[in-house]
């Protein structure tokens, strides 16, 4: 039997690579709350990724939960933080933008479900004076 | 110098194929393909020195939807089911009957379309309660941008013989100019 020819093989799996890297994107920071997002059907699509900025809200994971107590936290890079950082936290991320892209500076808020309103509204207002004014509820797409 | 060529040894390559396939692997692992997804709002400027002036808008320009801390939603003071908000949204913002107690008809120039007869001054001031859930405001919140979006789509329609999706953006422009998003956010009250 002849041997099977592989010498193309890199260069297969190599085109492969190529195409996951375009599609994909780093996945940014480790999850330290967990949450799922409400549904809605007039959602839409984030365009640029590089203009977003997250701020989650939720209970603790399963395994920090032991030590932070299963209140609401809200996290902001890659820890827990309070309503006051909010600003700093903006204002780093605005730093880190190119002077064009300032202007059009996004925040998605990834908010559980179950959070109440008392903190999501804090929130806002800190983003109000942060003036950080274009904010995204994130959510997932409600198929009914 | 020695005119005998030498020969070169090919390179062996056979490991590439494994090193890419770790390569990719890893890529696989670390990055995420999930699309972020949203309700887009623009939040008001914050003014620090703004008095508390109490800006008068006639009642009738206004729809009060209030979700307290029973997740219940009031609609001008009439608690009401989630699926009714959008036609109710819908019949304030258009006052298609031209009803005295729903928001009054203006004329309205939009830029490079022209004059239109709409709804330029009603308002939806949407009040929560601090311990309102958050799924619910999200759903209210969702069902008035239904309301905007039908709205608009119905009015393309009519004007330009096509739904919104297929419009171009100057009409797309044309038809928020026409229905306008006016929510306003009361901060959250405590009410005992």
């Amino acid at each position: 039997m002849p041997e099977l020819n592989t010498s193309s093989l890199p260069d297969l799996i190599f085109s492969f690579l190529f195409f996951i890297m375009m599609v994909t994107s780093m996945r940014e920071v480790e999850l330290k709350v967990q949450f799922t997002v409400p549904q809605g059907s007039e959602i839409e699509k984030l365009e640029k990724k590089s203009l977003v900025s997250h701020i989650y809200i939720g209970s603790p994971t399963r395994e920090l939960r032991g030590q932070y107590g299963p209140g609401t936290r809200i996290q902001l890079n890659d820890k827990y933080a309070e309503v006051d950082a909010i600003h700093e936290y903006v204002a780093q991320e605005r730093e880190s933008m190119p002077e064009r892209d300032k202007p059009f500076m996004k925040i998605s808020l990834k908010i559980d479900q179950k959070t109440q309103m008392g903190i999501v509204t804090d929130v806002k207002q800190a983003l109000r004076k942060a003036y950080a004014l274009n904010i995204v509820y994130s959510a997932s797409y409600d198929r009914r | 110098m020695g005119k005998s060529s030498r020969k070169v040894p090919g390179l062996n390559s056979s490991s590439t194929a494994d090193i890419s396939f770790i390569l990719l692997i890893f890529f696989l692992i670390t990055t995420s393909m999930d699309t972020d997804m949203g309700l887009t709002r623009r939040l008001p400027e914050w003014d620090p020195n703004a008095q508390e002036e109490e800006v008068k808008i006639k009642e009738r320009n206004v729809m009060t939807v209030l979700v307290n801390a029973n997740n219940e939603i009031l609609c001008r003071g009439e608690v009401i089911n989630i699926s009714e908000l959008k036609d109710r949204a819908k019949e304030f913002i258009a006052n298609p009957e031209d009803k005295a107690n729903l928001p009054a008809k203006e004329e309205y120039d939009i830029k490079g379309f022209g004059t239109v007869v709409t709804t330029v001054k009603h308002v939806i001031s949407l009040q929560t309660d601090r311990s309102t859930d958050y799924d619910i405001y999200f759903k209210v919140q969702n069902e008035l941008s239904k309301a905007y979006n039908e709205l608009r789509d119905e009015w393309c329609w009519a004007t330009f013989h096509h739904h919104l999706i297929d419009c171009t953006e100057d009409q797309v422009t044309y038809a928020k100019g026409m229905y306008p998003s006016k929510i306003s956010e009361a901060e959250p009250k405590q009410y005992n």
